[in-house]
């Protein structure tokens, strides 16, 4: 069969490494709960190489069971990439020949970042509930420690979809000094009672395993996994549209020409719940689940300002780019536009666009073609606009090269010192 | 993914929307109500150095629109400029659009809250051969340029060169500037604008 064009643009950023950053080593980092947390490692990856002034580093933000493999293979043997591959990439909408994209998996879960699967120094016992609850804004003030590590004043941009759309808010609204543009897709301002809902719903029934044992369960080798299954079960139902399930399953029987009378899987779409709850389980710890659900639902931007045009008040210089889907019943599209009317009355440049998709919440994820052509339009704009050097081929690939060490970190003053050793002999 | 910026050269521009940019002088900021697929704003970006922005209904649109560039707004009229604080803008730029508003006297006075000026196009049944039509054959003639039924969605409402003049007093709204033109070119004559006109460009303000 001959390869259509779009397969052959489909280019992979190919095998990459995950890396680790470690920091409040010292000094713990205080979380917006009072708590205080440390030592803290993130788990990230990073595509393409940053230009010489290092202004074309994007930021790519994960939803709630994401990690910080957003694109490429950890192993050529790999079934599937990261979970963004279609939109990170050579020539792809977050284009890694032009720009240097990041992606970091969020405090409290469970891709490599701390959380309460991990190690607790103090004790030399994983963490589990004693683990401090954190929120989205942990989430985004860790990876600000870790742009800040990486030696990038100012991002590009911070894109994301979901979870990872109320962080890119978070950056624009609480940070707005450090990104150019902002690009929440399929998201919200503040966490909605249904969307908390759903979230206990989810909890309960991990609470309601046995095996959970009050998140005490790393060490005698029984996992709360039945909890946690019926927890995405439910978390994939509000991820579809009634229309993408009639598409995708309609009525059809599993293996079955009649209805059997019995309780077992019969329906396609009972079987799909099934096959992606106990899938889960085997990627996923429970406990990760009740701590990122919970920093969901503590989400109201404007909850410290009172309205939503206060609390990006800052951030009139960011632009941005709202997108929301017009089948998504999870982030229906009235919450981005009551995002981009705050944005609005407040004169920020913003670009808004409802996407008609059969897809649900999921179609972030799916409408790729409508998301490459919007996406890599507003990137192309935004690297006139800003005057963004592309990375340097040959030498620049050196100088990266060098500057990650064995476990891919970058040091900034090496960096600083290899850089002005490399115009010295420009 | 690379895409260069769509140019719009000034013989390229639809002579209505030539037009409106005629009257839209440079640096300015300017909103573009129904701004389709951004000829206007690249135009006037390009030529004019302005700050735009537009509000545009249709996905196509609103995607052409951010591939030329532009920073657009995906909406309906009323909901697109009610977020706009007062005075947002220096010009508030509707083309074509006016007869198919079914509330034309408030987005007028919104388009005059948001924007210092208002600059509006429209067809004008006041032409002699709309008139014409109407007394020979007795159907209602068709917006002059725009072609379509009157019993396609969206719906238009017929209106003259001298209606709208009549609506402006009425609604305290002064005409500052006009530009008259006759199949896309630009007509001078003193008299008889009503009768020679087939789309007619105002630059309004608030009295």
């Amino acid at each position: 069969m001959e390869r259509t064009e779009q397969q052959i643009e489909q280019k992979s950023v190919g095998v990459v490494e995950p890396a680790f950053f470690t920091f409040a080593e010292d000094e713990p980092f205080c979380l917006e709960s009072g708590a205080q947390l440390g030592p803290i490692t993130i788990a990230y990856e990073t595509y393409g190489r940053l230009n010489a002034d290092r202004t074309n580093a994007i930021l790519i933000c994960h939803a709630l069971s994401g990690s910080g493999h957003a694109a490429g293979y950890h192993d050529p043997a790999d079934r599937k990439p990261g979970w963004w591959d279609e939109c990170i990439g050579p020539g792809k909408a977050f284009d890694t020949d032009r720009f240097f994209v990041i992606c970091s998996n969020v405090i409290g879960s469970c891709y490599g970042s701390t959380g309460p699967a991990s190690i607790n120094p103090t004790t030399g016992l994983p963490y589990g509930l004693t683990f401090p609850v954190v929120t989205v804004g942990d989430m985004v003030r860790a990876q600000e420690k870790l742009i800040d590590h990486l030696g990038i004043a100012q991002l590009l941009c911070v894109a994301g979809g979901s979870m990872g759309g109320m962080q890119v808010l978070e950056w624009a609204a609480h940070h707005p000094q450090r990104v150019k543009s902002a690009i929440p897709l399929a998201t919200t301002a503040h966490h909605s009672p249904m969307l908390i809902a759903f979230s206990e719903v989810g909890r309960q029934a991990i609470y309601a395993d046995p095996n959970w044992n009050n998140g005490n369960y790393y060490d005698n080798g029984k996992r709360p996994d039945a909890g946690l299954a019926v927890a995405r079960m439910v978390g994939h139902i509000t991820y579809l549209s009634e229309m993408s399930m009639h598409q995708k399953f309609g009525r059809r029987l599993q293996q079955l020409e009649k209805y059997g009378y019995e309780f077992d899987t019969e329906f396609e779409i009972e079987s799909y719940l099934k096959y992606n709850g106990n899938n889960f389980t085997r990627r996923f710890d429970a406990n990760s689940y009740l701590y990122v659900t919970k920093a969901m639902d503590y989400f109201d931007l404007a909850q410290r300002t009172g309205s939503l045009a206060a609390a990006f008040a800052d951030a009139e210089a960011v632009k941005f780019l709202v997108v929301s889907f017009t089948s998504d019943w999870l982030y229906p599209s009235y919450h981005s536009k009551e995002v981009v009317t705050a944005l609005t009355a407040v004169g920020c440049d913003v670009t808004y666009l409802d996407i008609q998709s059969a897809w649900g919440h999921d179609a972030f994820l799916l409408e790729v073609d409508t998301m490459t052509r919007l996406l890599g339009s507003f990137l192309d704009r935004l690297v006139r606009e800003e005057a963004v050097d592309l990375p340097l081929a040959d030498s620049d690939e050196v100088e990266q090269r060098t500057l990650r060490g064995q476990n891919g970190h970058v040091d900034p003053a090496l960096a600083e010192r290899l850089r002005s050793a490399a115009e010295l002999m420009a | 993914m690379r895409s260069e910026p769509m140019v719009v050269t000034p013989q390229s521009l639809r002579p209505d929307l030539a037009a409106v940019a005629e009257l839209i002088p440079n640096d300015v900021k300017v909103l573009d109500l129904g701004c389709g697929d951004g000829e206007l704003l690249a135009y006037l970006i390009h030529h004019k150095h302005i700050r735009g922005r537009g509000i545009e209904l249709s996905e196509q649109g609103v995607l052409t629109c951010v591939r030329r560039g532009l920073s657009v707004r995906q909406g309906n009229l009323n909901e697109g400029l009610a977020d706009y604080p007062d005075g947002s803008f220096d010009y508030v730029v509707l083309s074509q659009t006016l007869p198919f508003l079914s509330d034309a006297r408030r987005n007028l006075l919104e388009m005059l809250r948001v924007g210092q000026r208002a600059v509006v196009s429209f067809p004008n049944w006041g032409y002699w051969r709309c008139r014409l039509e109407l007394l020979l054959s007795g159907r209602m003639p068709e917006p002059p340029g725009l072609p379509q039924p009157w019993y396609e969605a969206p719906r238009w409402q017929a209106f003259t060169v001298t209606d709208f003049a009549r609506f402006c007093r009425l609604i305290d709204v002064r005409v500052v500037e006009a530009i008259y033109l006759a199949n896309g070119h630009r007509i001078h004559v003193r008299r008889a604008k009503n009768l020679l006109t087939t789309t007619a460009i105002f630059a309004l303000e608030s009295l």
